[in-house]
């Protein structure tokens, strides 16, 4: 899209495109995975129930939608934000940030988030767009996350997009 | 929960609505959940400070709740792929979010039957606030 504003996509963000950051890694705990469920209001009891979860064929309690897991906290680092949300070390003059969307795509041919699972995370940024909308010129950053459970297997995507105007 | 059948869907077809109404717990409840802890989903002051009218319902609870939509509808034997939206406009506490839903495609791939839907939110004033898409597998009655 053409904008009359000057770019703000440096060539130091044109090389980052594409670039793998750092893996991370998230635990999927039982507690954490029945915590998400009641806090979105699910009343599926394999998103609680070890019991009824393994009767329904799955190994142990299911993540619900949009779980993926906990970060591991610790106190000497800042913790991360939203993965979606993340990727804006680099200077640009836009001062305020939005979440544009969120997607996630599961690849249950492969495994389904349970709990008992440890995932690591590998992000990079998929690209930059700018355009101009009714508040003015923004950035817009798409995010691509992979999810890979203990056995190797892809369980999820993330595709975020991230506003910056 | 019952099951849906890949033969019982068409194009245009709306699912069950899932209606919310978040208290501000609720929203308290998916800070701890998500480990989202802005402070304008249940700081009233810290949120007017940043220029909002007050409180707002975090974008991924919606999204979440999306998913909901479509994992109760789809039943036990089908397979949630994708669902995602977009983040257009801003729910507040004690309102209702209507969470829907409409079929858009079906088609089968590789022996397995999928299908295709627009969902959304929607605030009182009949706004989509969070609109999206979403793909699932069914199973097939033979």
């Amino acid at each position: 899209m053409t904008t009359t504003n000057p770019s703000v996509i440096t060539d130091e963000m044109r090389a980052i495109v594409g670039v793998e950051g750092a893996p991370a890694t998230l635990e999927v705990e039982r507690t954490n995975c029945r915590m998400f469920a009641r806090s979105v209001g699910h009343a599926d009891p394999i998103f609680y129930d070890v019991d009824a979860a393994k009767a329904a064929g799955y190994r142990d309690i299911v993540a619900s939608p949009g779980f993926l897991g906990t970060p591991i906290f610790n106190p000497n680092r800042p913790p991360a934000g939203p993965a979606e949300m993340s990727g804006r070390g680099y200077s640009i003059p836009y001062k305020r940030v939005l979440n544009g969307g969120t997607e996630y795509e599961y690849f249950p041919e492969n495994d389904v988030i349970c709990a008992g699972d440890t995932i690591t995370v590998r992000g990079k940024i998929a690209g930059f767009e700018e355009t101009t909308g009714s508040i003015g010129p923004m950035l817009i950053t798409k995010r691509e996350t992979t999810y890979t459970n203990q056995d190797g297997k892809v369980v999820a995507k993330m595709y975020g997009t991230t506003i910056q105007y | 929960m019952s099951q849906v059948f890949f033969e019982d869907v068409a194009e245009g077809l709306e699912i069950p609505e899932l209606k919310k109404n978040c208290s501000t717990q609720q929203l308290v409840l998916w800070a701890a959940g998500s480990g989202d802890f802005y402070q304008i989903h249940y700081d009233k002051d810290f949120a007017q400070g940043t220029g909002l009218p007050g409180l707002i319902v975090h974008g991924a609870l919606k999204h979440a709740f999306l998913g909901q939509l479509v994992h109760d509808w789809m039943g036990p034997k089908g397979e949630l792929r994708k669902f995602g939206c977009s983040y257009r406009g801003m729910d507040y506490p004690n309102e209702d979010i209507r969470c829907r839903g409409v079929v858009t495609k079906k088609y089968t791939e590789n022996g397995k039957n999928f299908v295709e839907l627009d969902i959304w939110t929607e605030n009182p004033a009949g706004k989509k606030t969070s609109p999206g898409t979403a793909t699932v597998a069914l199973p097939s009655k033979n």
